[in-house]
């Protein structure tokens, strides 16, 4: 039995997904940008997916842009709308809690002279909507927050945020980091004001490599990669088909069925914290350490779980040698090389803990075998490796 | 302008009748070295000389890094080959290669002519003097300098003619395979590829062993260790690594043994294993990247309570060097970059805030007597389990 239970991290691609991949390598290989028949079959595949996407968010298929994935998405969000935005203003504000994929380049930004406000984050890993309405100015030109936390699951209040953003000032661009929550909620980005939002193809069963980038055609953003001027000139390289057709497939999929699905992982997710929690000295992270609320707070993919006297990695491993796959939320080694997740630091995890937490997290492929599976592996390593711990 | 290198060697230019052996060795380590070079090669042994020559489209610096890499080479020289064409025909040969190796310097040199072949019609004296002659004529810029000059020009009258004056250093050291085989104790850290290098470089074939403690260490640091083995046999040649599975012992060792102890116990059961293995596959000794006092481990007390438990001798070239001296090596030899990346060692999973610096070793050994009940089966077990990984 084999449990895959770092969904997070990257899925398996659909059949759907990788027949349409195939087909567009092997048969139609045009490249969009050439004039001839080929060219126009391989445009087809493009509009097709942009399509599919566009349906999924209710918005206008021009508003989707193609990118190499969910870091090239974040980086130029933030960059392109920096850059076009400086004359309005300097100031950015983000969360302390991002993905790399927003910080890296939010310090970039800092570094070229931009001011920037990062909003800390309570227990739980939510911002307060009061802090936000404090740290936004005249000179605020945007705001990128994440929608679910990668490590903990939890779900930032973007919707709310976005009403304060643009009550404020309505010329504030709002960036949202979806790539965990694409495929999990149905978002509306015109709806719900988002600007900008980014998504990864392979958290959805789609192939790496791809990934996209909602823009608002209202919202002014800079184009970092230049060239050939492909897509309008926002991004150029030659069109990665096969790519945007498996992503657009992968995308159609997550959105089919949607409530059977959300409701499958919500069972998923109930049954594991139910298993997890019943071994002693665990402790949940995140929105579900939220007691008495009856129904399943966070993402509904992903749980975030101390283990009192077990290592995070010692615990990944061990899980492995029995085929659990799974993820440490803080990888650190006893000769302090690796840094301990800075997310985990930020929400006050209690030292004991900060190497002790890992991160399962699931699909609507994941069974309940498969949690069963791992429960009963975790039942039987978690004492074992408590007994040998470093002292 | 080159096809040939000539390889110096130099200390086993003086094995007496053994001679023929340390150069038939570096033949085949040449021979090995170039396998990986793109081109045709043909490595010969010739009136105690031996050539390299390169038979088509070659990269000049991917040959001589390569030969660089090769243990008994002192010197490679790119050499001009030339049949011999009359008198005329070679000086012409000389200043050509002089133009092209030195274009327009200001420059001392020396003509050192030798005649492997008595009969060439001019004496050595002869031909240094009236090719000095050519090339001052040829270069005005150029003086001659027979005490210390900047290009010391050989020109060696065999069967054809070779004119060299670069003499690119080699890694020195023996041939590979000329000296026996030792066991290696690799771990991921920065001092043992650079032990084995070192003993490598001596002549001696490498095995190694390297402990695994799944789940506390990781299959990327297994992965580390691999490539850190394949770092050292780009010098050593291919090395068998033995995997062990260490896990049990070690959580045995922690359940019935007192935990400062821990360290120098569970070293104790690394020498005996690798031991073992060193005799079980020709081994003559065996190799550790222990440093006088570095860690509580390498102690003088510490190093004899784990050298106790070995009948082979235990090599341990870094014994006298600092952590900087090391890690100059390390960076020599391309194997830095690689030995700091982070995974944990087996060493350091379970190591005591305060274990023994001067272990004595009458209370070790009666601490090994709590193992008793388990441990030769474990050993026994770690020993079947073990992987071995052909690595080259």
């Amino acid at each position: 039995m084999e449990a895959y239970l770092d969904n997070s991290a990257t899925t398996r691609c659909l059949e759907s997904v990788k027949e349409i991949v195939v087909k567009t390598m092997m048969e139609d290989f045009g490249n969009p940008s050439s004039r001839h028949q080929k060219g126009v079959e391989a445009e087809r595949y493009l509009r097709a997916a942009r399509e599919k996407i566009a349906a999924t968010l209710k918005v206008n298929e021009k508003e989707i842009y193609f990118t190499s994935g969910g870091t090239e998405s974040n980086n130029w969000a933030l960059m392109g709308a920096a850059l076009a935005n400086r004359r309005s203003g300097n100031h950015i504000i983000t969360t302390s809690v991002e993905h790399a994929a927003v910080l890296q380049p939010v310090h970039f930004l800092e570094e070229m002279g931009f001011r920037v406000t990062y909003l800390p984050v309570n227990e739980y890993g939510e911002i307060s909507l009061d802090d936000l309405r404090k740290a936004l100015c005249e000179e605020t030109i945007l705001v990128s927050m994440m929608y679910v936390n990668n490590e903990l699951g939890t779900v930032e209040p973007v919707e709310e945020a976005a009403r304060i953003i643009k009550e404020k000032n309505p010329g504030t661009l709002f960036h949202v980091d979806a790539i965990q929550a694409y495929g999990k909620f149905r978002i509306r980005p015109k709806k719900m004001g988002i600007d900008l939002m980014s998504v990864s193809g392979h958290k959805i069963h789609g192939p790496k490599g791809i990934g996209f980038l909602y823009v608002n055609e209202k919202a002014k953003i800079r184009p970092l990669i230049l060239g050939g001027g492909q897509q309008k000139g926002m991004r150029s390289g030659t069109d990665n088909v096969p790519g945007a057709a498996g992503l657009g497939v992968a995308a159609e999929e997550a959105y089919r069925d949607f409530e059977k699905k959300i409701d499958h992982l919500k069972r998923i997710k109930e049954r594991f914290i139910q298993g997890v929690t019943a071994i002693e000295g665990t402790e949940l992270q995140g929105q579900n350490r939220k007691e008495g609320q009856g129904e399943l707070l966070g993402a509904p993919q992903i749980v975030s779980v101390s283990f009192r006297g077990v290592r995070s990695e010692v615990l990944l491993h061990a899980l492995e040698e029995r085929q659990v796959y799974i993820s440490s939320g803080s990888a650190c080694s006893s000769n302090k090389k690796l840094p301990v997740s800075s997310v985990l630091r930020e929400i006050h995890v209690e030292k004991d803990l900060l190497e002790s937490t890992v991160r399962f997290s699931f699909s609507s492929q994941t069974s309940e075998e498969e949690i069963d599976y791992c429960l009963e592996q975790l039942r039987e390593i978690v004492p074992v490796l408590r007994k040998y711990m470093r002292h | 302008m080159f096809k040939t290198f000539l390889i110096k060697y130099g200390e086993i230019g003086i094995k007496g009748k053994n001679r023929y052996l340390f150069e038939d060795a570096l033949v085949k380590q040449i021979r090995h070295a170039l396998k990986r070079v793109e081109g045709e090669f043909e490595v010969r042994k010739e009136q105690g000389r031996i050539y390299v020559d390169c038979l088509g489209a070659y990269d000049f610096d991917e040959v001589v890094e390569s030969l660089q890499r090769v243990f008994g080479i002192v010197g490679i020289c790119p050499v001009v080959v030339a049949e011999d064409e009359g008198f005329e025909k070679l000086s012409e040969t000389v200043t050509d290669y002089l133009g092209k190796a030195y274009p327009d310097q200001e420059l001392t040199f020396k003509v050192d002519a030798r005649r492997a072949r008595k009969n060439y019609p001019r004496t050595s004296m002869e031909i240094n003097a009236d090719l000095g002659e050519k090339i001052l004529d040829a270069f005005p810029k150029m003086k001659v300098d027979v005490h210390k000059p900047d290009i010391l020009l050989s020109v060696e009258i065999r069967e054809k003619i070779y004119i060299y004056s670069r003499i690119i250093p080699g890694a020195g050291g023996m041939p590979v395979g000329t000296n026996g085989k030792a066991m290696l104790l690799l771990s991921g850290g920065i001092d043992s590829p650079v032990a084995g290098y070192m003993i490598a470089k001596r002549g001696v074939k490498i095995d190694a062993v390297y402990f695994h403690a799944p789940p506390y260490t990781s299959e990327r640091a297994k992965q580390k260790v691999v490539d850190l083995a394949r770092i050292v046999s780009r010098y050593s040649g291919p090395i068998n690594l033995h995997v062990v599975n260490f896990t049990d012992i070690q959580l045995y060792i922690y359940e019935q043994c007192p935990h400062e102890e821990l360290t120098i116990i569970m070293r104790r059961y690394m020498m005996r294993i690798a031991e073992h293995f060193a005799k079980e596959t020709g081994s003559l000794g065996l190799i550790t990247g222990e440093s006088i006092g570095q860690v509580a481990s390498q102690t003088m007390q510490s190093l004899a309570a784990t050298n106790e438990v070995c009948t082979m001798p235990v090599y341990r070239p870094l014994i006298g060097f600092d952590k900087q001296e090391i890690v100059d090596v390390s960076l020599k030899i391309d194997a830095y970059e690689t030995s700091i990346l982070p995974y944990e060692d087996c060493c350091t999973i379970f190591v005591a805030k305060h274990p023994v610096t001067k272990p004595n070793l009458n209370v070790i050994r009666r601490s090994e007597t709590k193992l008793e009940e388990k441990i030769d089966e474990l050993v026994k077990t770690a020993i079947e389990t073990t992987e071995t990984i052909w690595v080259e």
